[in-house]
């Protein structure tokens, strides 16, 4: 295809991704560089019969009038991303100085807006991963074994999860473990303990939100190694079983090797979405105990002092973070694509 | 199964298949549990007493005088206004889903057909696009929206749900037409087709299936979709993700939340048919990236 043909058939969407994607990380950085306008104040002395005194008025006018001119607030260098709401480099020197231990230190540290979010957005990136890949492979064999006729409605069930929307898929979830729904009350009378509560402790919302994170992803994985099972070869089964080995050696050393591609695909798949958590914080309002580091953006969005500044800062460091994660895997796929175009 | 080895592992073969039976059990019951505590009263979805309560509705009973009751539902669509949200989700998904796979067909096929090194260069960028968490692209949307006065309006939100769901069309619609053999689209170049003409007339008859199963995903996405929605449409253009979330707020004051029950499960049953009609599509979809690698 000549470059100009290409160039036509590409232009539209690649106009709209130049547009809409690669402009606002440009905009969030600049916006991550400023900061909101402090109120106008005027000062002035203000007399009445028992004397003069200094009276502090906020100019209403010319606050909003600096605003509209200069919507994008003022500079202020890499202060959103030292500050206290975000790496917080004072807070942790003050917090390494004033520890006695390192127990102290981390509670101090997880006490920061940004450390707190950023520790439940890791565990649950690295604990949800791994266990929606083994599921998932654990359905798709048992699935495989199925008769016939049964794997068609495990399928459309086994999808569901998966194909709810988040926020829905967590508030039903959220719903159930509520202290009066149907596990919460469930629990609580198994252990005889009426003010055991799911969403109290911050360890149980960690561990109910995880748990969500699993059930709406393992899907996934499992699809996408059912699909697979299928391509493994019968003959090298067969061989393997004549030659003596067992189901699980079969699955070790015949069917896993085979699964390994898709074991990278699902795995930069669910970095890519398990780092993002968002709506099961929201539906659970667990923030009080769990947020992440999408939600605190979100929070800066949406609160009614809204702080674009803030929020742009975080969203860098949400990038950095994407990107961290991300690269060993991106640097792989290279590698095999040169060695494949070569 | 017909290999005596396979067949010896009845235990196993019982193990798994428990282990099946279990993952059902898991996945489909909060749905259905859901699904029938919506035509129940407050007192039986979330029952102080017995859980049980709320699969014969004691409660219910007592207070509307039946086993079922619609007042949720009666809540959250007249009261709250939940159709206008169904009206505005149903535009904002029909137009991102042909916008998006409109754009997303040329662009796939062009990257598909072309040989040059920079079309793997723009399907890592569309990679790393894809990677960027929704809500970081939304920070930077405010600002300028806010200058241009297009900020909360339906049309806002479709271009950008649009855009963010280009990458991952441009991937899947790419692996698609990949399949489709050059050939054919060469042969008709031949007999005298400008490219634009083959693609017209050779290749838009035989994509249907590749375009189907994109669309299913463009689709979820932009159903789906909170971050976006949620923080780009203003009040009264609030779509139904953006809107059962305004209701959590209110109605846990109010005491209402069975309407948010009522809204969720609305929301919840068109995915449900969707997944009946499509499920072969929507399996070959999640495959078709991994596959292709």
């Amino acid at each position: 295809m000549p470059h100009r043909t290409f160039f036509w058939f590409i232009i539209p969407s690649l106009t709209a991704m130049i547009l809409f994607i690669a402009f606002p990380v440009i905009s969030v950085i600049t916006q991550s560089l400023h900061v909101e306008h402090e109120k106008v104040l005027i000062s002035s002395e203000s007399c009445g019969p028992f004397g003069c005194k200094q009276v502090t008025v906020i100019d209403v006018e010319a606050t909003a009038q600096l605003r509209t001119d200069q919507p994008l607030g003022q500079f202020s260098g890499f202060d959103n991303y030292t500050n206290r709401n975000h790496l917080a480099f004072d807070e942790i020197s003050l917090a390494w100085s004033n520890s006695e231990n390192m127990s102290m230190f981390f509670n101090k540290l997880l006490n920061l807006p940004f450390y707190k979010a950023l520790a439940f957005t890791l565990t649950y990136t690295f604990v949800v991963t791994p266990f929606v890949i083994v599921l998932g492979l654990a359905i798709a064999l048992g699935v495989n074994a199925l008769p016939k006729f049964a794997k068609g409605p495990t399928i459309f069930v086994s999808l569901l999860p998966m194909i709810v929307t988040p926020l829905i898929g967590s508030l039903i979830l959220f719903w159930m473990i509520d202290g009066d729904g149907v596990i919460g009350a469930s629990i609580q009378s198994l252990f005889n303990d009426p003010s055991l509560s799911l969403k109290a402790s911050p360890a149980l919302t960690w561990m109910m939100l995880i748990v969500y994170g699993i059930w709406h992803s393992a899907p996934f994985s499992f699809i996408v190694f059912y699909a697979g099972l299928q391509t493994v070869p019968t003959d090298t089964l067969e061989a393997a079983t004549i030659d003596g080995a067992n189901r699980w050696q079969r699955i070790r050393y015949v069917v896993v090797p085979y699964m390994k591609p898709l074991v990278v695909f699902i795995t930069l798949m669910q970095l890519m979405d398990n780092f993002r958590v968002l709506e099961p914080i929201v539906s659970f309002a667990s923030e009080a105990s769990a947020t992440s580091l999408s939600w605190i953006i979100y929070k800066d969005l949406t609160s009614d002092t809204q702080l674009f500044g803030s929020a742009a800062a975080t969203s860098m460091l949400t990038i950095v973070g994407v990107a961290i994660l991300l690269l060993p895997v991106l640097f792989r796929t290279w590698r095999d694509f040169s060695r494949t175009a070569h | 199964m017909s290999n005596p080895a396979q067949r010896r592992s009845t235990s196993l073969a019982i193990i798994s298949t428990g282990f099946v039976v279990l993952w059902i059990m898991v996945a489909a019951p909060p749905f259905l549990w859901t699904l029938w505590g919506s035509f129940k009263v407050q007192g039986d979805f979330f029952s102080k007493a017995d859980w049980t309560n709320a699969l014969y509705g004691v409660r219910t009973m007592i207070e509307t005088g039946d086993f079922f009751t619609t007042n949720g539902y009666y809540g959250a669509w007249v009261e709250h206004g939940f159709g206008e949200s169904v009206i505005n989700t149903t535009i904002v998904v029909v137009s991102t889903v042909i916008i998006s796979l409109t754009l997303g067909t040329l662009g796939g096929y062009a990257l598909a057909r072309s040989g040059f090194k920079y079309s793997f260069w723009i399907l890592m960028l569309a990679l790393v696009f894809r990677a960027m968490p929704h809500i970081t692209l939304v920070s930077g949307y405010f600002l300028p929206f806010f200058e241009w006065n297009i900020w909360g309006y339906l049309p806002t939100s479709i271009i950008v749900l649009v855009a963010i769901n280009q990458p991952f069309t441009l991937w899947m619609l790419h692996s698609f037409f990949l399949n489709i053999p050059k050939d054919l689209d060469e042969s008709a170049m031949v007999d005298g087709c400008t490219r634009f003409q083959a693609f017209r007339h050779v290749i838009i008859p035989v994509m249907w299936p590749g375009v189907v199963t994109t669309g299913l995903f463009s689709f979820l996405l932009a159903y789906n979709d909170f971050a976006v929605t949620a923080s780009l449409l203003s009040q009264e253009n609030q779509t139904m993700i953006p809107k059962i979330a305004s209701f959590l707020g209110t109605t846990q004051v109010e005491g209402n939340v069975m309407f948010a029950v009522a809204a969720v499960v609305s929301a919840m049953i068109p995915l449900f048919i969707l997944v009946m009609f499509f499920q072969r599509q929507i399996v070959s979809g999640l495959t078709a990236g991994a596959v292709k690698g």
